[in-house]
């Protein structure tokens, strides 16, 4: 024990009186713990907050997609996340046959029972504007479902939601956001519920009464409010029409994409295998589309793999740097024993053994990366927390990273100290007295 | 005269072996050394008592003879026991006084100690009290390169004392000082000798230093040419 703590006194007496040569020496395994740490907050910090915000549009949700039919199995991969990077491979339109049908999730329904709590549909109209007397407010015209609404977190201030019949008959109501008020009805909510409003779509002219005012819950992050504000230099905000008043306005009948609401109890990913082969069924004879079912959960593990995968990789490249840090750190011990050979056979004539030679020398390089690690830690942590925080996510450096890191910097001393504390445990202890 | 404490029969000692330049340096070499003497080993340089000095000290083997050290045989011993020897049983004094540098006198006096495993009270006590022995107490804190060559030297000889060796064994420990601060350190060998009752061996290249001793042994080419009393 005083053995040891006596080494480490020595190796930290030595680097002080090489003060310079010590930091140069350090600085690889600096540089290398620095950007492994930095690279791993980074990536888990990034995966976290996509996890996290993928999570809060409901980890529950499957999602329905109408895709091309691959033509060979190759391409199956390239269209897993809803995209063809498939080349020059025909892109075909979906027709109204095509479409999944109100007939098709109603069948779903049947099928599945509770599983399946509501669906969650959009049909986007397109962006329009409001004119109310002299004022003008944008909205982008969506219809939806009443899913759509349970999914979104999405409350009714003023109003009602739209009745039965508005859905059923298709009727000309609206929802409007509580934050267009701003612009319109003299912000007062009571005065647009029932007002009637005319909407320029495409140069086409829309009335729509409005059934109800509706609230958007607090977006933390506030992204995509905050990125409409600064493009646009003025909130455009949601107009909420039924689902089957958009179809007619667009004059389609199906769905090309739609989320099903499932049971929390449910699997996520189960069901959607099981949704999946129901829609294969019913597009069996569909030559050209098919319909795929993916949960978000299935999606967000997806996501985490790939950031994993990558995290990692781009830390092995930082562990480059660490390994000729190791390289640096061998060479100065090699100096080091070189300039002490007289040291060392005095030690041995003192009856020093050829074991604590070999310690000593070796404690001297863990110490060396020792503390070049914890330097390498602090600045990686702080580059970490930096760099994520440009991206926009919140970085908490991980215990974890940090402890494999300072036992990664210890193995290293250790393993480049080896060689060198051997070399000097080895001396002949008169060639090391005579040595000049 | 008390017991053997140093026992050479025949040692020699070749270099290069198997070589077509294969040298001996030493010629079958035998002496003893009783405990509690004073004894001079005296040749000029290239005469081997370099060489023999470090066989005595436990840093070399000997190619042939027997060597016995306060009734341990050094032949059969394994390179560990050796450096055990070395640390309890020798305490070497250089000519060129290997201190450890940037460790202070204290620290110094410490280190075969700490490699006997002594305690930490205990040694830093023991460490004191040499120094004080060698009248260093008031530069125990300062490091080597503060110290004049002199006070280096009595450094050293406090450090060879700190197991307690059954040998103290001093290579030219005047060579490199003036005759003044050589007398000083002679003396303390001296008391050392006479208070203590320490065994001393004093390798040296000088007759003079050597009359003072009890025994003088001359050595050269490798052989023990003389052995007479000395003044001492």
């Amino acid at each position: 024990m005083t053995m040891l703590y006596e080494n480490i006194r020595l190796a930290l007496f030595s680097l002080r009186a090489n003060k310079m040569r010590a930091l140069l020496t350090m600085l690889g395994i600096i540089i290398g713990i620095a950007s492994v740490i930095a690279i791993m907050t980074v990536g888990d910090s990034v995966t976290a907050t996509v996890t996290e915000s993928m999570s809060a549009l409901g980890a529950n949700n499957i999602t329905l997609s109408l895709q091309q039919r691959p033509e060979d199995e190759e391409e199956d991969t390239a269209s897993l996340w809803g995209m063809n990077f498939g080349d020059d491979e025909e892109e075909k339109e979906p027709t109204d046959k095509d479409y999944i049908t109100t007939d098709m999730l109603k069948s779903l329904k049947d099928a599945f029972g509770d599983a399946i709590e509501t669906y969650s549909v959009t049909e986007s109209v397109g962006a329009g504007e409001i004119q109310d007397n002299e004022r003008t407010a944008s909205v982008s015209v969506m219809g939806t479902s009443l899913g759509y609404f349970w999914a979104n977190d999405l409350e009714i201030l003023q109003g009602n939601y739209f009745s039965e019949r508005d859905l059923t008959d298709g009727a000309y109501v609206a929802l409007l956001s509580e934050d267009a008020l701003d612009d319109l009805f003299d912000g007062s909510a009571e005065a647009a519920v029932g007002s009637r409003i005319t909407t320029a779509i495409d140069d086409k002219y829309y009335n729509f009464i409005i059934e109800g005012v509706y609230s958007e819950p607090e977006d933390e992050t506030g992204g995509a409010a905050m990125m409409a504000y600064y493009m646009g230099g003025m909130d455009t905000t949601d107009l909420y029409i039924p689902l089957k008043t958009a179809q007619a306005i667009n004059h389609t009948s199906g769905y090309r994409s739609l989320t099903v609401v499932v049971d929390p109890e449910q699997n996520p990913d189960e069901l959607a295998a099981q949704i999946e082969d129901f829609f294969d069924n019913l597009y069996r004879n569909n030559r050209d589309f098919e319909v795929q079912a993916m949960s978000l959960s299935s999606m967000v593990s997806i996501m985490e793999s790939i950031m994993n995968t990558l995290t990692t990789a781009i830390a092995l490249i930082g562990g480059i740097a660490l390994i000729v840090g190791g390289i640096g750190v061998m060479n100065i011990m090699l100096v080091s024993i070189t300039e002490r050979t007289r040291e060392i056979g005095t030690r041995k004539a003192l009856g020093a053994p050829n074991s604590s030679i070999r310690i000593q020398f070796i404690i001297e390089s863990i110490v060396i990366c020792i503390i070049g690690g914890a330097i390498g830690i602090v600045i990686g942590c702080l580059g970490g927390i930096a760099a994520a925080d440009y991206v926009g996510a919140s970085a908490t450096p991980s215990l974890r990273s940090i402890l494999i890191s300072l036992g990664f910097s210890m193995a290293i001393g250790v393993f480049f100290g080896y060689h060198p504390a051997n070399k000097a445990a080895k001396l002949n202890p008169i060639d090391a007295l005579r040595y000049e | 005269m008390g017991r053997t404490i140093i026992d050479l029969k025949d040692i020699y000692k070749r270099f290069y072996i198997g070589t077509p330049n294969e040298l001996e340096v030493l010629h079958g070499i035998s002496f003893n050394v009783n405990e509690g003497e004073f004894v001079a080993v005296v040749g000029q340089s290239g005469s081997g008592k370099s060489t023999l000095m470090n066989i005595i000290g436990a840093l070399d083997r000997p190619t042939e003879g027997a060597y016995m050290l306060d009734g341990v045989d050094m032949i059969a011993a394994k390179d560990n026991e050796l450096s055990k020897i070395r640390n309890r049983k020798i305490g070497f004094v250089f000519q060129t006084y290997n201190l450890i540098s940037k460790t202070n006198a204290l620290k110094n006096v410490e280190m075969p100690m700490l490699y006997a495993g002594v305690p930490g009270r205990r040694r830093i006590e023991r460490a004191k009290e040499l120094l004080k022995m060698v009248d260093m107490q008031d530069r125990m804190k300062h490091l080597p390169e503060e110290l004049s060559g002199g006070q280096k030297q009595r450094v050293a000889i406090a450090r060879a004392m700190a197991n307690d060796p059954a040998i103290i064994l001093a290579d030219e420990p005047t060579g490199a000082l003036d005759s003044a601060t050589g007398r000083m350190v002679m003396d303390l060998f001296h008391k050392l000798h006479d208070e203590e009752g320490k065994t001393i061996v004093l390798i040296t290249h000088s007759p003079e230093l050597a009359e003072e001793t009890e025994r003088i042994i001359t050595i050269r080419d490798g052989n023990v040419i003389g052995e007479r009393r000395g003044n001492g």
